[in-house]
């Protein structure tokens, strides 16, 4: 499974717009590159992220083989109540990684 | 074998137009990216504003450009979309907005395999559709050999 690190604040006023990082360790291969025999390095990228709230959508992402290796993804969410932020992505060969982090509004 | 078996001339006239059709193009084109735009619009106007790309002009290393897409105003945007049109492919991300995202701020890092201009075209809720675009000049090219 890939290393992932996710920077959410702990905790946010009601109605406040949040910051969320997101890197996953991932060699986003691109399937245009060649070894050294010629052949094509097949494609493997993660190529779907969904974050959600409490299971509300915050975003999704269609990525492509021009995102860089290690991916990350910068956005924002309006803090509307306490609970759990999930984040899921979908590699090329079927792998469905989901990271929660908790988080508090006041 | 017999199946396959073609007059020498036949043969030749296959072989050359295979030969002709082989070579893939490496890089899409400016054509190619504004026809993907074009799929996106439909038939609405596409303006100019609202949209802001902020990415290094002279990129060191394209392996890993940083890019951050803003849009501006309270109006809330459905998706948004970076192309780079000299990319042998030349979609990068789309990004598609839920009922909990706040302010639209984007920022990831992408791929860029030579000097080329990178398109951001957001998709407004309201149906209108605005975009930017940045010509940056890369020193060192991702590898896509």
């Amino acid at each position: 499974m890939p290393r992932v690190l996710i920077n959410v604040p702990k905790q946010a006023k009601k109605g406040e717009a949040i910051d969320i990082k997101v890197l996953i360790s991932h060699p986003m291969e691109s399937g245009q590159r060649h070894d050294d025999s010629g052949q094509v390095i097949p494609r493997k990228i993660i190529n779907k992220f969904v974050c959600a709230w409490n299971g509300e959508e915050v975003m999704s992402a269609e990525l492509f083989p021009a995102i860089a290796a290690n991916p990350f993804l910068s956005f924002t969410a309006i803090a509307t109540e306490s609970g759990t932020i999930s984040m899921t992505w979908v590699d090329d060969d079927g792998a469905v990684q989901t990271e929660l982090v908790p988080i508090m509004v006041t | 074998m017999t199946a396959l078996r073609l007059p020498r001339r036949q043969f030749l006239a296959v072989a050359a137009g295979t030969a002709l059709l082989a070579p893939v193009p490496a890089f899409a084109t400016e054509t190619e990216v504004a026809s993907l735009i074009k799929q996106l619009v439909g038939g609405s106007p596409l303006r100019q504003g609202r949209v802001k790309l902020d990415i290094p002009l002279l990129v060191e290393n394209g392996n890993a450009v940083p890019i951050a897409i803003a849009v501006d105003g309270p109006d809330k945007v459905a998706s948004l979309h970076v192309f780079a049109e000299r990319n042998p492919l030349p979609h990068v991300v789309t990004v598609t907005f839920g009922p909990r995202a706040g302010p639209c701020r984007v920022a990831t890092r992408m791929r860029l395999a030579t000097s080329q201009t990178v398109i951001a075209v957001a998709s407004m809720a309201d149906g209108s559709f605005w975009s930017d675009s940045l010509d940056l000049i890369v020193t060192l090219a991702a590898c896509v050999e």
